[in-house]
């Protein structure tokens, strides 16, 4: 036996087997779909590839999504960062109560999460006349959408800071309450400074999340054409009726955002000295 | 500037973190709060710093015989060195040790030169010279510590607090460290309050120790009124390096390992000595120490210096005479 030959390294055999395990099943349920979505957007050539994104109702349906997760991630950016300061710096009654309440979204079906504002606010809902007394539309517009964004995607950012804040303490935050630093002072120039990997990373996994959100936004949308229908919503319609290369045309647009957020992703845990932060 | 503080009370839940402790640092004094954990020591220095709040009631903190209480952190003027010191990571050394003076109001913020030029000599004080663009990651144990010192020196506070402050150093940066601190404090002359559960640290750098025990304050005296006049059988027990000699079922006699007398058992007298026989003898260095084992099954730890140990010839399995002296508490 060589004398770098490390205790707890397999045989190759092993080795051999388990990484080949490893990259097929990587290949099979992670490569082969993106590969899929573009192979079958572009099938029928460039031509009926550029002409499905060209069209109307596809701008919209992006125009929509851009608006509604522009909206949701900022919102929740906020919430996350209020919600994690909250229950790490303070002790207080019902403290544990509110940690599994953050995680509420993540626990409930989107179907659900849809389902209850149409309950509050749709036509025959609690808030319903009142909302049609005053001509707000909330159930079937963008409001809607965006409410439900925000409840689905809200545990992100305040689940990437939590752990983040509670390793780190609160003795940094005392040691400027001493020097004389007000609150906003302490935020801006202690905590945000040494959060600000964690934050961004949970945003970008927030806003993943918004631009791809299906189920709950599929509740509260009604699926108006050119009007209400999400990215995702479109690419069902489209499905549905058999217009496939649109569908997957539309669908590469989607994977494209989902590449661009885990290229941001790997960069920002690259700066971050990744292993700091050691997730996913 | 003095420190005093009144009947302060303090819970955590049902916890009991301080009962009705009351104290005077006086000014100038380097005061050490001594005890294990869990006796209050931390939480009264936090609450000295306004870091922490008395409960309500009586209890007060006064600075130079102003109420401070009230006052919140921020604005006591108080320089607090914390346990891990609790630097700012992602900022250099100069902009760790200029904080404070940064936070002031716009009206007598000094300028940037000038927040320069103090953090250059902060840094001299603490012979750090030239550390200034480095990162906390970059220092050594003993340089974050002076560092964090350095900050809290920046504002020009009225009181210096320092929480466990060598805990977490390495036994010979501790030793030099401490040494430091004491000549420091003579020479800036402020009134400091230091933490620690180290009893040698506390006698060898205080002027003033208290004792502190379940909440309360044991004892308060010099050092060598704590060493040499202990007040209880904690303190005894707690200062350390002594022996608790049981005389009966309830009482019991506390003898340092240097007060023990030696003799031979030939000259044994019944009546002033008791029997021992030599279970282990430690003679490295000038002092030896022998662990002797009483008539009664009791081991002791016996010191004497290594000339006399010399002069008596003595060794493992020797039986000797020892005279214990008058019965202290």
């Amino acid at each position: 036996m060589s004398s770098t030959h490390h205790v707890t390294t397999e045989s190759k055999p092993v080795r051999l087997l388990l990484i080949a395990a490893a990259a097929f099943i990587l290949g099979l349920f992670l490569l082969l779909p993106l590969v899929a979505v573009f192979a079958e957007a572009l099938r029928r050539g460039w031509e009926l590839f550029l002409a499905s994104l060209k069209e109307e109702e596809a701008w919209s349906a992006v125009k929509l999504t851009l608006m509604a997760a522009g909206l949701s991630v900022p919102l929740n950016t906020l919430f996350g960062l209020s919600a994690a300061w909250l229950v790490t710096k303070f002790r207080f009654r019902g403290r544990a109560f509110l940690l599994s309440l953050i995680d509420l979204p993540f626990a409930v079906s989107p179907v659900i999460a849809g389902l209850v504002w149409v309950l509050l606010f749709g036509a025959h809902g609690w808030f319903g006349p009142w909302l049609a007394e005053h001509d707000i539309r909330i159930i079937f517009a963008l409001p809607g959408i965006v409410i439900a964004t925000v409840f689905v995607t809200f545990p992100f950012v305040a689940r990437e800071l939590i752990p983040l804040m509670e390793s780190q303490g609160s003795d940094q935050e005392e040691a400027a309450v001493t020097l004389g630093a007000g609150g906003w002072r302490i935020f801006r120039s202690v905590t945000l400074p040494s959060i600000k990997w964690g934050l961004m990373y949970g945003v970008l996994l927030c806003n993943a999340r918004a631009m791809g959100e299906f189920g709950a936004v599929s509740v509260v949308s009604g699926h108006i054409r050119g009007e209400t229908n999400t990215l995702p919503l479109h690419i069902e319609v489209l499905y549905n009726e058999y217009q496939f290369s649109a569908a997957f045309a539309c669908a590469t647009i989607l994977a494209l955002l989902a590449l661009v957020t885990l290229g941001i992703k790997s960069l920002v845990e690259h700066l971050s000295g990744h292993s700091s932060n050691g997730r996913h | 500037m003095s420190i005093t503080i009144r009947s302060i009370h303090k819970t955590f839940g049902s916890y009991k973190a301080l009962e009705d402790v009351s104290l005077d640092v006086p000014d100038g004094s380097l005061t050490a709060l001594l005890g294990p954990s869990g006796s209050g020591k931390t939480t009264l220095l936090r609450i000295v710093a306004g870091l922490e709040f008395a409960d309500d009631g009586p209890g007060k903190v006064l600075f130079h015989g102003e109420d401070v209480s009230g006052v919140p952190a921020g604005k006591r003027g108080v320089g607090f060195v914390f346990q891990h010191y609790a630097l700012f990571k992602h900022m250099t050394v100069g902009e760790n040790i200029g904080f404070g003076l940064t936070t002031l109001p716009r009206s007598n913020r000094p300028k940037k030169a000038e927040i320069g030029d103090r953090v250059r000599e902060l840094l001299k004080l603490v012979k750090l010279e030239g550390l200034e663009k480095r990162r906390p990651h970059e220092l050594s144990g003993g340089q974050r510590q002076r560092v964090a010192l350095a900050r809290a020196l920046a504002i020009k506070p009225k009181v210096l607090l320092l929480d466990e402050p060598f805990g977490a150093l390495d036994a010979q940066v501790r030793k030099d460290l401490r040494r430091w601190l004491r000549i420091f404090h003579d020479e800036i002359g402020l009134t400091t309050l230091f933490v620690t559960h180290d009893q040698e640290e506390a006698l060898e750098l205080a002027d003033q120790v208290v004792v502190m025990r379940n909440a309360r304050i044991e004892q308060v005296g010099s050092p060598q009124e704590i060493y040499d006049q202990p007040r209880s059988p904690f303190v005894y027990e707690f200062l350390g390096n002594v022996n608790k000699v049981a005389l009966n079922e309830d009482s019991n006699q506390y003898i340092r390992p240097h007060e023990i007398e030696v003799c031979f058992a030939a000259e044994h007298d019944p009546a002033s000595g008791r029997l021992a026989k030599i279970q282990h003898l430690f003679s490295a260095g000038p002092v030896a120490t022998l662990t002797v084992r009483l008539d009664d099954g009791q081991f002791l730890d016996v010191e004497l210096s290594r000339k006399q140990l010399d002069d008596l010839a003595l060794d493992v399995g020797d039986e000797i005479s020892l005279k214990l002296g008058s019965a202290a508490p």
